[in-house]
């Protein structure tokens, strides 16, 4: 039988069905940040219960901590040390893998599991946070669980779900000259809803996906969640091999021969069966922006924001209008031209090195626009060294921005740091939700070069207008 | 685990879509690492007025805020509800503020399995359903039987309703949701001795 690459993972890693058409999955891995890992490895030890196989568990910090230069475990979110002094003790307690605040390995859980090698293709890896779907670029099972899953899986190294229904989202054709992953997935979003891939697991597919280094395919999964699917996944390809042939945690040897044979039949079967499929036609892509409270609410730059008038319903229309009241938005209005406050380029979506080489190439010999706060968080130590190594920072700091350590930061308020009400942020992060980046701030979601090209400007801006190149995507 | 076999109280509707994981409790109100203690920050961003970050008066307009709600154990609402952030403090806020059960048109995925986890009861309604009950029940108590699946209006009327089996019996029971698991043990140890032969690549060795 034709098989989807999801169905292969699957297989080899169903345990058992049970009565409620629920599966036993085995999980390879588990990734725990201070945020939620603390809280789950303490409630496992209140119950007495040990971790299962510790060396396949790892940890960071990334969610409370700060990422001022010389942070340390006091933090602005009141409370937070403890979360970060737990999340330490437990480590040791339990003998998992910790990569602590000045480890070199540090970063954002998303970014340093990649890079460490520890997702491999072919894996079921699991994470207490939304975005662990992040990892299916590398064809992985990438898995956010709630806290009692992870105390589940921490527990027996198995996850019970029921097996999602199968989407396959097919990019035709190729990207525009400035145009990015992230505006694939804003368009693809805005397209079908927030809630247009909600029950299935999501492969990525098509050439414009093929043609996608890995820094992008990392940011287009990323982004699966905010579809509502199960997770997002990429077949594995040479890039792919690439990518991962060397890094800590990689099979060696005979094992990595291995695994490469394996990892080649990871593609969905000729005629395997989907029970969805969306296609999108990558021409008619371009830089995106969202101009309201959902990352469904997105348009093309050179777009008007939406009127509710043309709705589906009077629900839809409502919410739409509460949408642009709380964004201190006027339907039909462009967002080109739109004054903003503040710019972020961080986050487990879009602060990779490819990510800031993008920045970079609109901010080089500009400057910050006066009054705009403008923050860069590069994702992990080893992407803000690699950035380092190329200038960079230099290019960043010229222009104005702050250069931070890696972190969430700003991507999310969790009472420490947040911009503040009204405060219209440009922001290369994956939710736009009300408060999310401080309460009644107002995030515009896009590409990191849509957020340098704002912070220049002052106003959201097409950033392709600004490449000096004009060819150079 | 309490059991949630039948339960009886009042209803709060919320009676909008997509209410979000940050709006159920706004991550600044998670300070503990600990699931107890989180009711109070409950819907913080609309239940309080802020003064800076700092939570200041009740905003008396509401729902939660109203008398006839304050006692609220159950909450009404629209379409995927719980959405967003994986965050389980939006369970465990819920389940700290008293909340036993809660009847939407649909519901965040993760957010949905954490319900039973954690003792809550959440029932998914057609949205003509949810109007009804609204309508009938408004600040009256009505009844939740989980075992007969029935929904008992003060009207005297009911309504029935599906919960998936593996939430039904977790909540009927009371059961921990890893010792339904390790019911299984002796399968995950079978299933990881054979693994280990057709994909030794993926297990790590130790001190790796
Ligand atoms: S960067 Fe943002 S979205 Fe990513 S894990 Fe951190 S808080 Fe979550």
């Amino acid at each position: 039988m034709a098989l989807t690459l999801f169905d292969k993972i699957w297989n080899t890693h169903r345990v058992r069905d049970l009565a409620d058409r629920s599966s036993l999955v085995y999980v390879d891995r588990v990734f725990l940040h201070e945020r939620t890992g603390s809280v789950a490895l303490t409630s496992l030890a209140e119950l007495g219960r040990a971790v299962r196989n510790p060396r396949h568990v790892f940890a960071t910090m990334d969610h409370i901590l700060d990422t001022f230069p010389g942070r340390g475990d006091k933090t602005l979110v009141p409370g937070g040390e403890a979360f970060i002094r737990t999340m330490r003790r437990k480590a040791l307690d339990t003998g998992i893998t910790l990569f602590d605040i000045n480890d070199a390995r540090h970063g954002i859980t998303h970014l340093i599991s990649a890079e460490q090698g520890i997702t491999l293709p072919g894996l079921v890896v699991a994470c207490p946070d939304s975005h662990t779907c992040t990892l299916g670029a590398l064809g992985a099972i990438g898995w956010g669980i709630g806290s009692s899953d992870c105390e589940h899986v921490l527990a027996t190294e198995t996850l019970r779900t029921t097996k999602p229904r199968q989407l396959r989202v097919w990019f035709d054709g190729s990207l525009g000259p400035g145009v990015t992953a992230k505006d694939m997935v804003l368009h693809l979003i805005a397209r079908y809803g927030a809630a247009g891939a909600r029950g299935y697991a999501l492969e990525f597919a098509g050439p414009a996906v093929a043609a996608l280094d890995m820094d992008a395919r990392f940011t287009l999964c990323n982004m699966a969640v905010e579809f509502s699917a199960f997770t997002g996944l990429i077949a594995p390809d040479d890039k792919t091999l690439a990518y991962v042939q060397g890094r800590p945690y990689v099979p060696a040897g005979e094992d990595w021969e291995r695994s490469v044979a394996e990892w080649k039949q990871l593609q969905s079967d000729e005629g395997a069966r989907f029970d969805l499929e969306y296609r999108v036609d990558c021409g008619e892509i371009e830089p995106t922006v969202t101009w309201g409270t959902s990352p469904q609410h997105a348009v093309g730059v050179s777009q008007t924001v939406p009127l509710p008038a043309a709705a589906e319903d009077a629900e839809a229309r409502d919410n739409m209008q509460l949408a642009l009241d709380y964004m201190g938005l006027e339907a039909g209005q462009s967002l080109k031209g739109l004054p903003i406050d503040a710019a972020f380029i961080g986050s487990c979506t879009n602060a990779r090195l490819d990510d800031l080489r993008a920045a970079a190439a609109i901010l080089k010999n500009r400057k910050v626009a006066a009054g705009i706060r403008a923050i860069c968080t590069p994702g992990s130590q080893a992407v803000k060294q690699a950035a380092e190594a190329e200038g960079l920072d230099r290019v960043f700091v010229a222009a104005g921005f702050e250069w931070r350590e890696p972190g969430c930061s700003l991507c999310f308020n969790a009472g420490g740091e947040g911009f503040g009400p009204e405060e219209r942020v440009m922001s290369s992060t994956n939710r736009n939700f009300r408060g999310r980046q401080g309460r009644r701030s107002r995030t515009h979601l896009a590409s990191p070069a849509m957020v340098a090209a704002a912070a220049v400007m002052g106003r959201i801006a097409d950033s392709r207008d600004m490449l000096d190149d004009k060819d150079a995507a | 685990m309490k059991p949630f076999v039948r339960h009886r109280g009042v209803a709060a509707p919320v009676p909008i879509d997509n209410v979000d994981t940050d709006q159920i409790i706004p991550s600044r109100e998670m300070k503990r690492v600990s699931k107890l203690g989180l009711g109070g920050g409950l819907f913080a961003g609309s239940r309080y007025v802020y003064e800076g970050t700092e939570r200041g008066a009740e905003n008396p307009d509401f729902v939660l805020n109203r008398p006839e709600y304050r006692n609220a154990s159950m909450l009404l609402s629209g379409r995927n509800f719980g959405c967003g952030s994986s965050r389980e403090h939006a369970v465990w806020a819920l389940a700290d503020f008293g909340i036993r059960a809660i009847l939407a048109q649909s519901f965040g995925r993760i957010f949905r399995s954490n319900c039973a986890r954690n003792g809550l009861l959440a029932i998914e309604l057609g949205q003509a359903d949810i109007e009804r009950i609204l309508a009938t029940a408004q600040a009256a108590p009505f009844e939740i039987d989980l075992e007969a699946q029935v929904i008992r209006l003060p009207d005297g009327s009911s309504l029935n309703f599906d919960v998936p089996k593996g939430d039904r019996e977790m909540l009927l029971n009371g059961l921990d949701y890893v010792d339904y698991a390790l019911q299984y043990e002796a399968d995950i140890e079978r299933h990881i001795a054979k693994d280990r032969e057709l994909r030794p690549w993926a297990y790590l060795a130790p001190q790796n």
